[in-house]
């Protein structure tokens, strides 16, 4: 980590203020959320957090059930960071980031319980859908946890189901409109510790003076349903306390986003 | 019979709706997007840059890197899997040699350009629509520049020449379909692209090189116009 770097951020907070101006608990301008934006996915969505920008794609695809749950259609979350999004980013296999960043987004909608993934099942023991959400960088500028989550949310409120041929074939040229039923809102808000601070929406900069974050998973009704901590220092109890509550106060101004 | 009319209703010369933007990916060193109907292609530059490993340095001039890039949503069919195939390899090679000639490397010794192509959705052309943006992508990250390229498919479809085939158009089952995607520099009109696959004869690739001077032309009064957009004064 780069020292120097690292004591500007915090000098910075510790005036109240960071280098773009902000509060510690605000997030970059503009936000938005635009759905459909490209006609080849079954259901995708664009996410814009300031000058970090995420599209996140839903594909489906028949296959198998699992063998313990011959009943069930499956979901499949893939990240992919971009080496256009960022000078940070190479090309090859996906690297931890990017597994992390694909998992913690799984585990918030999975958890969160909203897909009935029995409704996902076509014959049962044989054939099922299997949704594919894959999410792009386009631009790193931070906090692509938040973008990410957010736009695999409105690519699946977007998603409609294809039709099948007489063979029982997907016809993906065609689009169909059956949507998926969507119960709950998961949405993930990160919070990072830098020296004694909490903050929001990090840029590329923050994230590199980060201590520790916490990316918290939050329902519509306040329940808390996936976390994931980040970063090599440890947190207390209060911490992880005053997070969680700054991460649910943060999740209803998102919610507003996917109205 | 013959191909009459174009599926979509366009003129046999007539691009599908285009559209271009430069410095739409902040974090790169240049960056513009391309669009022709429902294909359409970001592009974003970082370099010159020191290239890794080393031993693959040329003190003599740096290097060009493209990598085209499907994104795995961007087919009308089944995902794309992540990670590259041989198609998006010979692609990349291609675009890379698309390129190579309008730029003076000999100023970034034992450097590399990186150039990614990265395509959210796709119904045919998109190499050329991937080209288009590259070039402008180069120009936005100021390199050093002799010209510019830009990119389009031709091709005959049954009795008919025309520009830039849809995917309709190329999956064509009542006759004979060529398609033919070409790059061109802008002002010296020398062919940097040039792949077939499909039918045609010597004269209809006359005509087809013909059509295609002209829409090359539009396009290049189009990657112009962004270039200067962006530094318009407000």
């Amino acid at each position: 980590m780069n020292r120097d770097l690292r004591n500007h951020v915090i000098k910075t907070l510790d005036a109240g203020v960071r280098s773009d101006g902000r509060k510690a608990l605000e997030f970059r301008q503009p936000m938005s959320v635009e759905y459909g934006v490209t006609t080849t996915a079954e259901g995708s969505a664009r996410v814009i957090i300031g000058e970090t920008e995420v599209m996140v794609g839903v594909k489906v695809e028949l296959g198998r059930p699992y063998p313990d749950s011959p009943n069930q259609g499956t979901m499949m979350v893939g990240a992919e960071l971009l080496p256009m999004s960022s000078p940070e980013f190479e090309s090859g296999p996906p690297s931890i980031q990017a597994i992390e960043l694909a998992r913690v987004v799984d585990r918030g909608i999975r958890e969160s319980k909203s897909i009935d993934f029995k409704k996902l099942c076509i014959e049962p023991g044989e054939k099922v859908w299997t949704l594919i959400i894959d999410i792009i960088s386009i631009n790193d500028a931070g906090n692509l946890f938040d973008a990410a989550s957010l736009g695999a949310l409105a690519a699946l409120k977007d998603f409609r189901f294809p039709n099948l041929d007489e063979d029982g074939n997907v016809v993906h040229k065609i689009k169909g409109d059956k949507v998926l039923e969507f119960e709950g809102e998961p949405i993930e808000v990160t919070v990072l510790k830098i020296g004694k601070h909490f903050v929001v929406d990090p840029t590329s900069n923050e994230e590199q003076a980060v201590d520790a974050r916490l990316t918290v998973a939050v329902l519509a009704n306040g329940e808390l349903c996936a976390m994931q901590k980040g970063g090599e220092t440890p947190l207390n109890q209060e911490e992880i306390m005053k997070m969680v509550d700054i991460a649910i106060e943060k999740t209803n101004e998102l919610r507003v986003l996917l109205k | 019979m013959g191909y009459d009319k174009r599926i979509d209703g366009r003129k046999f010369n007539e691009m599908r709706k285009m559209e271009a933007k430069v410095g739409v990916i902040k974090r790169a060193d240049g960056s513009a997007y391309f669009r022709t109907g429902n294909t359409w292609a970001y592009a974003a530059v970082y370099g010159p840059r020191e290239l890794y490993p080393k031993f693959k340095q040329n003190p003599g001039k740096g290097i060009l890197r493209c990598n085209y890039n499907m994104l795995p949503f961007s087919s009308s069919h089944d995902r794309v899997r992540p990670g590259g195939s041989r198609r998006s390899k010979e692609i990349s090679m291609v675009t890379e040699k698309a390129l190579i000639s309008v730029l003076d490397l000999s100023q970034y010794p034992n450097a590399v350009v990186d150039v990614f192509i990265e395509l959210p959705e796709t119904e045919a052309g998109s190499r050329c629509a991937g080209i288009t943006a590259a070039a402008m992508a180069l120009a936005d990250a100021g390199l050093a520049m002799k010209d510019l390229v830009a990119a389009v498919s031709v091709g005959r479809v049954d009795d008919k020449i025309l520009v830039d085939l849809d995917y309709a158009e190329e999956a064509y089952e009542d006759g004979p379909v060529a398609d033919i995607p070409i790059a061109m520099t802008a002002n010296t009109g020398k062919v940097t692209l040039l792949q077939m696959d499909g039918l045609i004869s010597k004269e209809q690739l006359n005509e087809a090189l013909d059509m295609g001077k002209s829409s090359l032309k539009e396009i290049y009064e189009l990657q112009k116009k962004a270039l200067k957009d962006k530094y318009k004064v407000v």
